[in-house]
């Protein structure tokens, strides 16, 4: 069971339910104020992120694909904390802590850590890179100097950079390399939860496979939970075990890997599937028309419509929720009707 | 479609051209080393590298943008049916940017200007080369929007750009490369910043224009998917030199330089399960301290003694199919594990 609405709740029972958690996400919404005028009264809200319902299993790599503006990044960094939501409950290890202060949130911080997309600005360039990756330590573990020395040097090591490195710069790093060292610096306090926003999306393909490589390789290793945010389907399929769709703020479908792929129902996702540019194309061509509307004035009923080659009467009067479609298959959209789980 | 316009007679002809650049530290930075190549007319060309591979400093080479003094085009010549660009003035060649060669650059927003109305910007070439009146250039403003794909096209003339989407806002920087009927469009990463649904829209109306008006298009581009779905002709870049050139059927198909067997076997693909995806180890060597024989040699896992000695020339084989490596000379035996077999792993 992944992802529900208040009304799918009861009847949920189904086999990844016998997994852990590591998060749960409840109705979750962030509202992004609009001020304006000459008094910079708020005049509106861009509703980022709406009513997010979603959960994300021990060990798992979960897919966050949407174009830009449909608010993946902002997930993400509400989950982090980095963020405070505007309604909805975050828990994180079974512990609820969407009202923790900053200074609360604290020690939880050692547990959720974050990939950056840009390694060229994610990394001060006045610190050299042991001092970089040695900094969470000092802030989350009580080590001694010298066991933190040791920490940095098996973190290096397993980035696969070099001992001495800790003594350079970033500035004498390429891209790649770069992100290696964010991702030691992610590593060092032993998180559980990885958040990866476009981790590869600045990197060239022959350095991007570098990096998708030592991603999955740690996360075996060291046991991670990832949350893999991206806007290219590629990536992600090669990448996650379940993606989650999402459009305007919302999740438009979520689903195993395999089924999603093979099987989309939302035409949101057929059509991005069918966009995706590729060397051996056998899939159909859908092009959508118009661009996405803003999230601060979306349309009414399904957010899609404006732009959904199916739609109907319906659509543009009520919002479909998330229907649970079996087999882990959750889609929010009228063309389906929920399979039935008690049969 | 494909490959009948390779009877068409070559618009563009680039020979021997070499581009290099003084850094700070005196040292020269080869960024374009020996790139020959031609374009005909009504294809598609695609330009392929990664960062560093000097794809961009081409490009900016046929414009003649090349930032001086650091930079200089140190040999070669430029044809452009038949006029030698490099040896226009600097006047003449005003003449023949945005109005023979037509260009589209990576980020829509930075492309145009900030304080000037969409209608303004795209008057301006028309006013220019094309002398036309303020009415008059409006007018066609308006028409070439409506081309570009653009609704209510009267109201955005008088809109700015930050007041349009990216994909709309490339659509008006295409509209703008097309103002004059360009003989040639060279598209700088015209979709990089765009989203994926986006960027198919945009791609598509390309090649409608294209073939619309007759015109070819340089397209230079990292995306080898992009590549795919938009080019008649690749060339593949790697430290400032091509080393495969192949129509895109035939060099997806049968990619033979080790680079670009290696590059395709490392972007993940939509349709194929794929458990591992491969990688070149190491990187792009910089631009300043190129190995001394085949550039890729010390990424390649072919490289043998012979390689690092001389630079390899481009060895044609059959199907107009070029290729850069050691391995092809003499007669065609491909690397021992070629890319089928990485395929089916």
């Amino acid at each position: 069971m992944t992802i529900m609405n208040s009304e799918t709740q009861t009847n949920s029972l189904t086999s990844s339910e016998t997994k852990d958690k590591l998060v749960e996400v409840k109705n979750l919404k962030k509202y992004f104020p609009v001020k304006g005028g000459i008094l910079k009264r708020t005049i509106g809200h861009v509703k980022a992120v709406e009513d997010v319902t979603l959960s994300i299993y021990q060990g798992e790599t979960l897919g966050l694909v949407g174009e830009s503006g449909s608010g993946k990044s902002t997930l993400g960094r509400l989950i982090l904390k980095l963020l405070n939501p505007t309604e909805g409950r975050i828990i994180f290890n079974g512990k609820d802590i969407t009202s923790y202060s900053q200074r609360k949130i604290r020690p939880y911080r050692k547990n959720m850590q974050m990939i950056y997309q840009d390694p060229y600005s994610s990394l001060n360039p006045r610190m050299s890179v042991g001092d970089l990756i040695e900094e969470p330590l000092i802030l989350h573990d009580r080590l001694t100097k010298k066991e933190r020395q040791n920490r940095v040097i098996e973190l290096l090591g397993t980035v696969g950079l070099g001992e001495d490195t800790r003594f350079k710069y970033p500035h004498e790093f390429s891209g790649g390399q770069r992100q290696r060292i964010g991702i030691a610096r992610a590593l060092s306090p032993r998180p559980a939860l990885v958040i990866g926003d476009e981790p590869v999306s600045l990197l060239d393909v022959s350095v991007q496979s570098q990096v998708l490589h030592l991603m999955s390789e740690l996360q075996i290793k060291l046991n991670l939970t990832y949350l893999f945010i991206s806007h290219d389907l590629s990536v992600v399929k090669h990448m996650c075990d379940r993606i989650a769709v999402m459009y305007l703020g919302r999740i438009a479908e979520m689903a195993p890997k395999h089924s999603l792929y093979k099987e989309p129902l939302h035409p949101y996702t057929k059509a991005l599937i069918a966009s995706v540019p590729g060397v051996d194309r056998k899939r159909e061509k859908v092009k959508l028309e118009r661009n996405m509307p803003s999230p601060s004035n979306p349309p009414s009923g399904c957010p899609f419509h404006t732009r959904c080659p199916e739609s109907h009467n319906r659509c543009t009067i009520e919002r479909p929720e998330l229907k649970n479609m079996g087999n882990d298959h959750y889609v929010a959209c009228h063309l389906y009707t929920e399979y039935d789980v008690q049969r | 479609m494909r490959g009948v316009y390779m009877k068409n007679e070559p618009l563009l002809e680039v020979n021997g051209l070499k581009t290099y650049i003084t850094l700070e530290n005196k040292k020269q930075a080869k960024a374009v080393d020996g790139v020959d190549f031609v374009i005909h007319k009504g294809e598609t060309t695609a330009l392929v590298g990664e960062s560093g591979s000097g794809k961009s400093m081409t490009s900016m080479s046929i414009m003649r943008l090349i930032p001086e003094p650091s930079g200089k085009i140190v040999e070669g010549s430029i044809k452009l049916e038949g006029k030698e660009l490099l040896k226009l003035s600097e006047k003449q060649m005003e003449k023949v940017r945005g109005n023979e060669i037509g260009m589209i650059f990576q980020d829509p927003h930075s492309s145009l200007n900030p304080v000037f109305t969409i209608g303004m910007q795209i008057a301006e070439p028309l006013r220019k080369h094309k002398k036309m009146k303020k009415k008059e250039a409006y007018k066609k403003a308006v028409e070439l929007l409506v081309m570009a794909g653009l609704p209510n096209a009267d109201q955005i003339v008088k809109m700015y750009p930050h007041q349009l989407s990216g994909g709309m806002v490339q659509r008006v920087v295409i509209a703008i490369a097309m103002s004059c009927d360009p003989k040639l469009i060279i598209a700088d990463e015209p979709t990089t910043a765009l989203d994926v649904t986006i960027q198919s829209q945009i791609l598509g109306l390309m090649t409608e224009l294209k073939d619309q008006t007759n015109s070819a298009v340089l397209m230079i581009t990292h995306d080898i998917g992009v590549v795919s779905e938009a080019a008649d002709k690749v060339m593949v870049m790697y430290g400032g030199q091509i080393v495969e050139k192949a129509s895109v059927k035939e060099l997806f198909r049968n990619p033979k330089h080790p680079y670009t067997i290696g590059l395709l076997a490392s972007v993940p693909r939509i349709e194929v399960e794929q458990e591992r995806l491969e990688s070149i180890q190491g990187t792009v060597p910089p631009s300043h301290a190129f190995p001394k024989g085949c550039r890729f040699a010390p990424r390649c896992k072919h490289a043998i003694e012979a390689c690092t000695k001389t630079v390899p020339e481009l060895i044609e084989s059959s199907n107009d199919h070029e290729v850069r490596c050691i391995l092809y000379r003499g007669e065609e035996t491909r690397p021992c594990d070629n890319h089928e077999q990485r395929n089916t792993n």
